[in-house]
């Protein structure tokens, strides 16, 4: 099964939330997490994996042959991402704003440009224990997530549970991370800006068709807001972990909360009871 | 006129609240949200909205049903998987779809707009529309003009609308003879993160003591570095792990960075957000007399640049 974390506020715990889930889960039963916040990648400093391979992500970007171009511009006028420029009848290439969609290459009356490997970031594998892991990061300076975040997600396994850490936010590096989840965990936290970022990302994953619910983070450090709204939506609240200036500290040191307060293992076992639950329930509702 | 940006790396460090703090500190600015996919300093500020207006990002490609001779050409070339072939209506196959019993579809989702459809559909069936991917406001604070956005649900072009925002606060401030721009930025170092920066005059990164903060605050420097833009460092609740902040100091030193403010962790802040009123503009406390010193730091600093 594949269950992603994400929240439209940065900061509210999604990494807490997969790396204590993931532990918890791990004697019983096969946990594979993916790291799919490419721009800041988190969960290996609290799991600590020893990573066994890297390969880089590239994207096929232009090369133009200087001996068969003509200058013509219809490459650059194709170009939705002004990858590529024409001055002085020869064409420069911008290869960090290109999407790889292969349209120069097409429109291109010469046969002057092939396309080659660019390299925009690296997927990392390796082992933390018993839980399969993999992250991916995109290289300083590059802009575009999304094919870096579709490179680690190939490696979902099809048996046991994958988790999926997304990046903040409710925008495409977000949703190529939420695509073709079985389910998704909102993480919230109970401030105005928990609120307003969760309505955000209930509605990219109403959009998506996903089954979601939420978990709340700090809970005791704001108001009641954030639940007022989910019983008003009918969003089942999964958790509360209630603000604790040990548990920061547990977290600001790269450790576990289940690690180092091990009450906390049966509360991570029962969210993942009831996400199963949910996730069935909403098979049969499909089925019927 | 020079633009301060606030950004992060790590989502959750407190960004927000400080750039609302700042706000309600400096004077002659004009503000921006450039966080446009959960835009939340308009949460402090209490804006009052004077124009709303649209903002289309790439554009999304339109199949022609009625045109669509189904050969599949699109689906082939499409490097973004964005051409789906979906089952007919049933009772429709040989309506409307034609005969061959499938329909192709654009999941706009997915479509990144770069039209390689338009160019190798033989029946010309294919044509790349305008989408509007979100709004751009300006309003009017209590603490000086306000330029924010809200990029649609799903929606890509971030970077794009961070670019309109700036340019807008830009125009605001030459108007206004403003002399400084506080820009609260996205997290992260991707698209609109990259859109925020370039040619900013200093960037404020706010980290937390957290081994997450601190990664996470390495990679943001790196690319203000690539960018060559000049890097002011705000350990926020930085009393919470005393350790890890000695450490992030230590680092910040080896790397010639200026620790512009230390900012203790306050129940005021939480207070503040949720009475949703800037720090400063409420507390006499601990955080926001931290956050003051900072601004004067920040000044001397930003003085030192010129411009």
């Amino acid at each position: 099964m594949l269950v992603t974390v994400a929240s439209g506020k940065g900061g509210t715990g999604k990494t807490t939330i997969v790396t204590n889930l993931a532990l918890a889960l791990a004697k019983k039963m096969p946990v594979q997490v993916l790291d799919c916040d490419v721009e800041e990648p988190n969960a290996h400093l609290f799991l600590h994996p020893v990573f066994q391979e890297e390969e880089e992500v590239t994207l096929p970007v232009p090369e133009v042959d200087n001996t068969k171009c003509n200058g013509c511009g219809k490459c650059s006028e194709v170009c939705a991402f002004h990858a590529l420029a024409v001055a002085g009848g020869k064409v420069m290439t911008f290869p960090e704003m290109c999407h790889g969609c292969g349209g120069c290459a097409f429109a291109c009356p010469q046969g002057a440009i092939t396309e080659k490997p660019y390299r925009i970031g690296v997927v990392a594998r390796g082992q933390a224990g018993r839980i399969d892991f993999a992250h991916g990061r995109i290289d300083v300076g590059v802009p575009l997530a999304p094919p870096v975040i579709r490179a680690v997600k190939r490696l979902a396994r099809k048996e046991g549970l994958t988790l999926i850490d997304a990046p903040p936010g409710t925008s495409c590096p977000v949703v190529a991370a939420v695509k073709d989840s079985d389910f998704c965990l909102l993480v919230t936290e109970p401030t105005p800006f928990g609120l307003n970022d969760l309505k955000l990302a209930v509605g990219m994953v109403r959009e998506l068709g996903i089954p979601f619910a939420v978990v709340i983070n700090r809970s005791t450090l704001g108001d009641l807001r954030v639940e007022r709204y989910c019983r008003q939506e009918r969003i089942p609240v999964l958790l509360k972990i209630p603000f604790d200036k040990r548990y920061a500290a547990t977290y600001a040191r790269g450790k576990c909360l289940v690690e180092e307060y091990p009450d906390w293992v049966p509360a991570f076992v029962g969210l993942w009871q009831e996400i199963e639950r949910l996730v069935s329930q909403r098979a049969r509702a499909a089925g019927n | 006129m020079q633009e301060l940006l606030v950004i992060s790396g790590k989502g959750g460090t407190g960004k927000t609240s400080i750039a609302a703090a700042l706000a309600a500190l400096a004077e002659d600015k004009v503000l921006a949200d450039c966080d446009v996919d959960a835009a939340d300093l308009h949460l402090l500020l209490r804006p009052e909205v004077e124009s709303v207006n649209e903002f289309y990002g790439s554009h999304k490609a339109v199949i022609d049903a009625g045109r669509c001779t189904k050969c599949g050409r699109c689906m082939e070339v499409c490097r973004f998987g964005a051409i789906t072939k979906a089952a007919p209506v049933a009772g429709e196959e040989n309506s409307t779809y034609g005969s061959r019993g499938s329909i192709f579809q654009v999941d706009s989702l997915s479509c990144e707009g770069c039209g390689v459809c338009t160019l190798t559909c033989p029946a010309g069936a294919i044509t790349m529309k305008p989408n509007l991917a979100g709004y751009w406001y300006i309003s009017e604070t209590p603490y000086g003009p306000l330029v924010h956005a809200q990029l649609g649900l799903a929606e890509d072009n971030s970077g794009k609308l961070v670019t309109k925002v700036r340019q807008e606060a830009r125009r605001l401030a030459e108007e206004n003879k403003a002399r400084l721009i506080i820009t609260d930025g996205p997290p992260g170092i991707g698209c609109p993160v990259i859109s925020s920066l370039t040619g900013v005059t200093l960037a404020l990164v706010v980290t937390e003591p957290t081994v997450a903060g601190w990664h996470d605050l390495e990679r943001v420097v790196k690319l203000a570095g690539h960018f060559k833009v000049p890097v002011a460092v705000c350990i926020n609740k930085y009393d919470l792990a005393p350790e890890k902040s000695r450490e992030i100091e230590a680092y910040c030193y080896e790397q010639g960075l200026t620790i512009a403010g230390k900012i203790p962790f306050d129940a005021d802040v939480a207070r503040a957000l949720v009475n949703a009123v800037p720090l400063t503009a409420c507390s006499q406390g601990a955080a926001a007399n931290a956050v003051k010193a900072m601004w004067d730091s920040l000044m001397v600093q930003m003085g030192r640049i010129g411009k």
